[in-house]
């Protein structure tokens, strides 16, 4: 990389702090419970909107995994699910009427808040429906994971976002809330992922899974990016580029080994194919909120009309993360 | 008490406080040392937390980095006072905060009282050492570090060229052979007190000062001058990843500890509630009096280590993406790849899976789809057959099929029909592959077709070009694949002989020879249609040579009985 390219991506970075500041006036504090934030915790950040339903779990998935404080954007739910989160007592919460793609789909607020409050601070960036999985959940909390990372002086952590889906049709089984969603959408595709390398960001840009394989066969440039780096030990002057998909400074971004070896991986689980899915994709496309006019969610009304079945004869049912790793999905790298 | 403890304290104060009452339980002094770096706040909290215990002493405060002399100037300080206040103390144990004592304390100390002459500790010459870190081995002993490897890796690195540069060359004192090991050991008074009474004591410390991490190799040298007898290893169970850090135990270790038999190990996550909840409970439980034997331990690391250094062949992933070279195979395993035979033969590929067993796919690379064995939409991995999707990324897909179908050998039907220029040059390059062609066989389709004779030329000329272009590619000095190239007048002079070796190769079951050969297509007038191309100004002629005349050259009916090969 040469002095120009470092230097433009610099002034990129510069730039997406300058939105995060810009955009943050539209947030609106509801509860602020900040002060409770130790050093050493591990703070999870999301936005969302109406998605009252999965939050039970979601916060009792992420408790378990020892997240000890959720800050949340709230994107004016009119479903509840604000008033539940602002009840919680590891939540603080803002709120937002402002355009959602207008803030690049949540990035922009969220790099604020991260500058605010993450700084020093291992910071998770998950949505709703996104269940972070690392080597030894099972046994060992998410401050196993980062301390040994600070042992290592790793500062990020890739874990490549995992579509789930139930076998038949996607609205067949309703999903309750503080319900398991993987009890539901058990199953994932095993090995149909395509890699190939971003040389500007040097991230690995991975498409795939049962979006490509249904919803674009025939135009797989535009299959939905799988890639993330969700866990990072946050400073104040980095950013998240575009979702959680590329971070600036790039060397964030390489998150795996180029010479043979594997590095340490997780996954996050996807559980967005419910049956809660074909009422939101519908909203989207009105909202036309969504990333590139909502052309993701056209390609899914169109299939999901005709043939909503993502589940195929090799097809597998989601274990643990051992099964991952051995299906070659995430990696244990050298934590052992 | 005949057992004194060094503990080296940095962090998890409760811990080191937990582990400190554990070992003072079982009479053993202790001298503390608290690392500078260390707030006043936190340090005088600690010592006031251990000031009802009688014989626990604190070391005088030296700042211990990594690789640095700091460590050894605490060490020697904390051992001073252990052998001027404990006059019973016979073996002095080297151990940190985050050391965990596994087996009941009186075991190790029945263990040094049969053994009361022998210092334990891992000294080995650097010649024999692979674990140099930074690629240094011998170079720690005669340059200087006067920078930190952690924090100012660049300015160590350009001192270190810069040195090699100039040649620039310690002299190592008279009468010491450096060697190295771990830094955690057991010695006993005679050793240590000699090392630290020895009158050349300050020209030992001068020179090892300025040396790459002492604490390697300060004590490690310098017992080999003193000791009795030395055991070369360390009663400290610990491993080291691939950057010499060492590997941290989690409560999921636990059977994994209480198997190994090992004294003490290191090093333990603070928060691993259960391990120090199991092991600090000092039940006098389960009195093993085994030799340490940490074998199994070593095996998980070693393969941490090997899978974050090398990796699982043939696997593309989020955390492993090598770059071209460092593939280490771009498949995981064996697979074959068949030019011409489909075309030659009627029924090639349902022959080949009776024959072989394999998973025998048609053109996987052909035009319109992914032709999978039986037509299948979706193979294992939930691969599609769909072409935009393979064709997308050609290698990902060959790739994720190999490694989806792993234990069963894969093999699929090639030729100047696919979409060849994709993916030719991966499958040449690529070892796993066994690539057998029978040029020029394109041609039998368009022989069976019933085109007309103008397209037949132009495609005959396209399909030719591809393949000839192709065989360079297999001829090529980069091809590393096992590439076997017959024409077709060649291969079908005698079918059965080539067939046998393929299969030979591929390793299945061994037949005793092939009982059933694959049936040939129809060649009569083929040697006429190779001549009405020439006619029309189109040169054949990766096929061989074609007599026009019928029944010269090509397979009589009489030959097509079974063909016993022995």
């Amino acid at each position: 990389m040469g002095v120009w390219q470092s230097y433009r991506m610099r002034l990129r970075r510069k730039r997406v702090k300058i939105r995060a500041f810009r955009k943050h006036f539209s947030l609106r504090p509801v509860v602020d419970r900040t002060e409770k934030i130790r050093s050493g915790d591990v703070l999870l950040f999301s936005t969302l909107r109406d998605e009252h339903i999965r939050l039970p779990f979601f916060l009792r998935y992420y408790r378990d995994l020892g997240i000890s404080h959720f800050l949340i954007v709230d994107n004016d739910s009119t479903d509840g699910g604000a008033e539940y989160l602002a009840a919680q007592e590891d939540v603080s919460l803002w709120h937002t009427k402002a355009s959602y793609k207008g803030a690049r789909f949540g990035v922009d607020w969220l790099n604020w808040l991260q500058q605010k409050y993450g700084h020093g601070h291992w910071t998770l960036v998950v949505d709703a429906d996104e269940f972070f999985i690392y080597p030894f959940c099972d046994t060992r909390p998410i401050r196993a994971l980062t301390d040994w990372l600070d042992s290592s002086q790793v500062r990020s952590f890739g874990a490549m976002l995992l579509d789930m889906y139930p076998k038949g049709r996607i609205d067949a089984v309703p999903y309750q809330a503080g319900q398991d969603p993987m009890e539901i959408a058990a199953w994932f595709d095993p090995g149909n992922y395509m890699i190939r390398k971003n040389k500007s960001y040097g991230n690995l840009w991975i498409q795939g899974g049962p979006r490509a394989r249904v919803f674009f066969p025939d135009n797989p440039q535009k299959a939905p990016a799988l890639n993330k780096t969700p866990l990072v030990r946050w400073d104040r002057r980095y950013a998240y580029e575009s979702s959680t998909h590329m971070i600036l400074p790039r060397g964030l971004n390489l998150t795996y080994d180029a010479w043979g070896g594997e590095k340490t991986s997780g996954i996050l689980l996807h559980a967005k194919f419910l049956d809660t899915f074909s009422a939101k994709a519908a909203e989207e496309l009105i909202r036309r909120q969504h990333y590139s006019a909502s052309l993701e969610y056209k390609a899914y009304e169109r299939v999901v009309r005709h043939n909503p079945e993502l589940w195929c004869k090799w097809s597998e049912r989601y274990i643990n993360w051992r099964q991952l790793e051995i299906l070659g999905l995430m990696s244990k790298g050298n934590w052992a | 008490m005949s057992l004194g403890i060094i503990l080296l304290v940095h962090t998890a104060f409760g811990r080191a406080e937990q582990v400190a009452r554990h070992w003072a339980a079982s009479g053993c002094p202790l001298v503390i040392h608290v690392d500078r770096t260390v707030p006043r706040k936190t340090y005088t909290a600690f010592e006031r937390a251990l000031s009802d215990l009688p014989d626990v002493r604190f070391a005088r405060r030296h700042r211990c980095e990594w690789g640095t002399w700091g460590l050894v100037a605490a060490t020697q300080g904390a051992a001073e006072i252990m052998l001027d206040q404990f006059a019973d103390v016979r073996h002095v144990y080297l151990a940190s905060g985050s050391c965990l004592p596994l087996r009941p304390v009186q075991e190790l100390i029945d263990y040094l009282a049969k053994r009361p002459h022998t210092d334990f500790i891992e000294s080995v010459t650097i010649a024999d050492v692979p674990w140099a870190i930074g690629g240094l081995d011998e170079e720690r002993f005669t340059l200087r570090f006067p920078f930190s490897w952690r924090r100012n890796r660049s300015l160590f690195d350009k001192y270190v060229a810069l040195q090699r540069l100039v040649g620039f060359k310690r002299r190592i004192p008279k009468g010491l052979l450096p060697h190295m090991g771990s830094q955690w050991w057991c010695l006993t008074r005679q050793t240590l007190s000699a090392i630290l009474q020895d009158p050349a004591r300050t020209t030992h410390d001068r020179y090892f000062s300025k040396v790459w991490i002492p604490d390697e190799s300060y004590f490690q040298t310098l017992a080999r001058q003193y000791s009795r007898q030395i055991e070369s290893r360390s009663l400290t169970l610990s491993k080291f990843d691939y950057q010499g850090r060492p590997h941290i135990f989690y409560d999921d270790h636990l059977q994994l500890l209480r198997r190994s038999d090992c004294f003490v190990a290191r090093k333990i996550w603070p928060f691993a509630d259960r391990l120090y909840q199991a092991f600090l409970t000092d039940s006098a439980g389960a009195m093993k009096r085994t030799e340490p034997n940490p074998g199994k331990i070593d095996r998980i690391f070693a393969k941490a280590v090997e899978r974050r250094t090398r990796g699982r062949p043939g696997l593309y992933m989020q955390s492993r993406f090598p770059v071209e070279g460092r593939e280490n195979g771009l498949t995981c395993s064996p697979y074959s790849v068949f030019e011409g035979f489909s075309e030659l033969f009627e029924n090639f590929e349902p022959w080949l899976s009776r024959v072989t067993g394999m998973r025998v796919h048609g053109h996987l690379f052909a035009p319109e789809r992914a032709e999978f064995s039986e037509g299948q939409p979706v193979m294992n991995g939930a691969l599609s057959n769909s072409a935009a999707l393979r064709d997308y990324n050609p290698r990902a897909f060959l790739a994720s099929l190999i490694w989806n179908t792993r234990g069963e050998r894969q093999c699929f039907q090639f030729g100047p029909r696919d979409r060849i220029e994709t993916i030719a040059w991966d499958i040449a390059k690529d070892p796993n592959a066994q690539i057998s062609v029978i040029s020029g066989a394109w041609a039998v389709p368009l022989f069976q077709s019933n085109a007309n004779f103008s397209d037949l030329r132009r495609e005959a000329a396209r399909l030719q070009q591809i393949e000839s272009k192709h065989l360079d590619v297999l001829r090529s000095f980069w091809t590393r694949a096992r590439v076997r190239i017959w024409s077709m007048a060649e291969f079908i002079e005698a079918p059965m002989e080539p067939l046998q070796t393929i299969i030979d190769e591929i390793g299945q079951p061994a037949q005793r020879g092939l009982t059933e050969a694959p049936r040939m297509v129809d060649l009569t007038g083929f040697g006429q249609f190779l001549q009405n191309l020439k006619n029309q100004g189109m040169h054949p002629y990766l096929m061989g040579d074609f007599p026009v005349e019928p029944g010269l050259n090509e397979p009589q009916q009489s030959k097509r009985k079974p063909y016993l090969v022995r």
